[in-house]
């Protein structure tokens, strides 16, 4: 696959690789998309709005400028205490694999993020991920993130990501750490095409984490647990299309685990409410709830990659891997599609939900 | 010169009141106002946290903001220009941060154009384009970076409005009002396009006229006007509100009628 290097959410020529639930594939245009969509289908998506997560600034103790990234938060409302990721000197210019270290970090230092202080609250089972405590009531917090923090940022892209690059047009909380990427496919023109074909589109919030830190040790962590909520509307959504038998669509790796982990809460049904996402899906991982997902395309061994064998079996996978590559899909946040209905077999029995990590 | 405001936009009148105590939806609403340290925003501010709404207000004094805060406690400020656009993002994160979640936004902030007031003739063009940048552009960039959060409201049925501050310099030409009059009409169509686009995703948006007012902006463009013969922001807030309250009632008035989707609702969360 190529990289894409341009912050485009809808190139006008962007694919989608569809896989149907018998593992035959088709492309097609992904402007199109809706066209993929069914009468009683219920679209979901993650309307989390990206944090500017990256901020530049120094290691009091040392001197030494160190960037910071925001990596993930215990609930939606909170905002004095992260997890966080800590980069040395450089910027996104050098792949994060190759970013020089931090300097060793001990709880209680303090760092100095533009107008914004923090102290290191302690480590978390790495020298570089730490729990990270603001000073400064909510409102400083807001604002010192709202003027000093950055998009994080990408060495694939030859340019910096403004704020505005990572918000989705649904965008709504700011609780993401990276942007939902499967949502910049969605415009409003194509919410009202799914409306007039009476097709139900609602939204999660989910606190998207970090996709990748350049550390294979940190990124064996990775999916992070993340916070999310589901509004009254979108349970309500759920709750009539499986009623229905309608599809449940997901836009996006998050709206798989959030729905998914509150039905493996509940035995199959999905309430509304705010909860932790624990759980990590893969080749073994039943799905009750979501029948097709519309995602980026990954690349093998990713959380991302990872989740999508929940959808299809790997033999699927690797001839959608050979189309992707064969037919020059580009990847990353700004890249093309694959649309996966989930395979027959992959159906959770609600009597025995399925519940990892 | 005198300007005879009169509405722009239709406005639905605010139901009856069955008794003393009106129908009232601002409890737990969530409201932004720009310009809301002084004017009609200031009392926008006012009237809304009277009524038990959550308020944010955006203004670009950071001191204002801070006096404005230290007088009404429960009032988030958000220092802020919108004519900026690199302020967009950051004031609507912070909007959506500190309220949660936004439901009625109001787009107060206003660009007189040149003062004193000038014949276009005479109007520099950095002088219209700021009108521009903060009557048009403004409204729109914050608007189009909110509604994500706006249609997530209406989806819950919360309701959601977009108010923004017109004008009859809008609708009528008046000479020497040419910055502000053509900002304002642009303003007042943007919203009539807009309100036909989101109907569907039940977002409201509204042009709101709220008529001559002993505001300082007024004062700037008529320095000798007779004060006395002007409304007091604090009317014009009252009214502001009741037609927003009128928008927001009709909206849970919908919700009530439709029980069957309510029941399901209410199954659905336990």
């Amino acid at each position: 696959m190529i990289a894409a290097n341009l912050p485009v959410q809808r190139p006008s020529n962007a694919k989608v690789l569809i896989v149907d639930r018998r593992g035959h594939i088709k492309h097609q245009a992904r402007s199109e998309f809706v066209n993929l969509l069914r009468l009683s289908d219920v679209v979901v998506a993650n309307d989390a709005a990206t944090l500017p997560a990256s901020l530049f600034g120094q290691h009091s103790r040392t001197g030494r400028q160190i960037e910071v990234r925001l990596a993930g938060r215990e609930s939606l409302d909170e905002v004095g205490q992260f997890s966080a990721v800590v980069f040395g000197e450089g910027d996104f210019r050098t792949r994060t694999e190759s970013r020089s270290k931090p300097p060793s970090l001990i709880p209680g230092d303090r760092l100095e993020l533009g107008r914004l202080r923090a102290t290191v609250a302690r480590l978390l089972n790495h020298p570089r991920l730490i729990l990270l405590q603001f000073e400064g009531s909510p409102q400083e917090i807001w604002e010192g993130l709202a003027r000093h923090g950055r998009p994080v940022q990408y060495a694939h892209l030859p340019t910096p990501l403004a704020v505005w690059d990572t918000w989705t047009s649904i965008a709504g909380p700011p609780v993401a750490f990276e942007p939902p990427s499967a949502g910049f496919v969605l415009d409003w023109s194509m919410l009202a095409s799914m409306s007039a074909r009476k097709i139900r589109f609602g939204t999660i919030t989910h606190a998207a984490g970090l996709s990748s830190t350049g550390d294979p040790e940190l990124d064996a962590f990775l999916p992070f647990a993340e916070p999310y909520r589901i509004p009254r509307s979108t349970a309500l959504m759920v709750k009539q299309a499986q009623a229905s038998h309608g599809r449940i669509i997901a836009i996006g790796t998050t709206v798989v685990r959030a729905l998914e982990h509150t039905a493996a809460m509940f035995g199959g049904v999905v309430p509304s409410g705010e909860r932790l996402a624990t759980q990590r899906l893969g080749a073994s991982s039943k799905l009750c709830i979501v029948d097709a997902i519309l995602s980026g395309t990954h690349e093998r061994g990713t959380s991302h990659y990872e989740l999508l064998r929940a959808f299809v079996d790997d033999e699927i996978l690797g001839r959608i891997d050979q189309e992707l590559n064969a037919r020059d899909y580009r990847t990353h946040e700004f890249g093309d599609s694959v649309f996966l209905e989930r395979a027959a077999n992959r159906t959770c029995h609600s009597a025995q939900p399925f519940v990892a990590g | 010169m005198n300007i005879h405001h009169k509405a722009v936009d239709s406005i639905p009148s605010p139901p009856a009141p069955a008794d003393d105590h009106p129908f009232n939806p601002f409890p737990h609403s969530r409201v932004a106002v720009t310009g809301g340290t002084s004017g009609l925003g200031l009392a926008l501010v006012r009237e809304l946290l009277n009524r038990g709404a959550e308020v944010a207000l955006v203004a670009r004094g950071q001191d204002r903001v801070k006096r404005v805060v230290q007088e009404l406690s429960d009032a988030h400020g958000i220092v802020g220009d919108v004519s900026r656009k690199e302020d967009t993002h950051p004031i609507a994160m912070q909007i959506v941060g500190a309220l949660g979640g936004l439901d009625v936004l109001i787009n107060n902030a206003s660009d007189l154009g040149p003062t004193p007031l000038k014949l276009l003739g005479d109007t520099e063009c950095e002088d219209f384009e700021r009108a521009l940048a903060t009557n048009v552009l403004g409204p729109f960039r914050l608007t189009k970076a909110l509604l994500g959060s706006l249609a997530a409201s209406a989806r819950e049925g919360r309701g959601a409005v977009v108010v923004n501050v017109s004008s009859d310099a809008a609708a009528n030409a008046y000479q020497r009002w040419g910055a502000y009059g053509a900002s304002k009409a642009a303003l007042l169509h943007l919203s009539r396009i807009w309100d036909e686009e989101l109907r569907l995703e039940g977002v409201r948006v509204l042009a709101i006229d709220p008529g001559d007012m002993d505001t300082p902006l007024h004062a700037a463009a008529v320095p000798d006007a007779d004060r006395s013969t002007l409304k007091r922001p604090e009317v014009a807030a009252r009214e502001l509100a009741d037609a927003v309250a009128a928008v927001l009632s009709r909206r849970v008035s919908d919700l009530d009628s439709d029980s069957d989707s309510e029941a399901i609702a209410q199954e659905a969360i336990g």
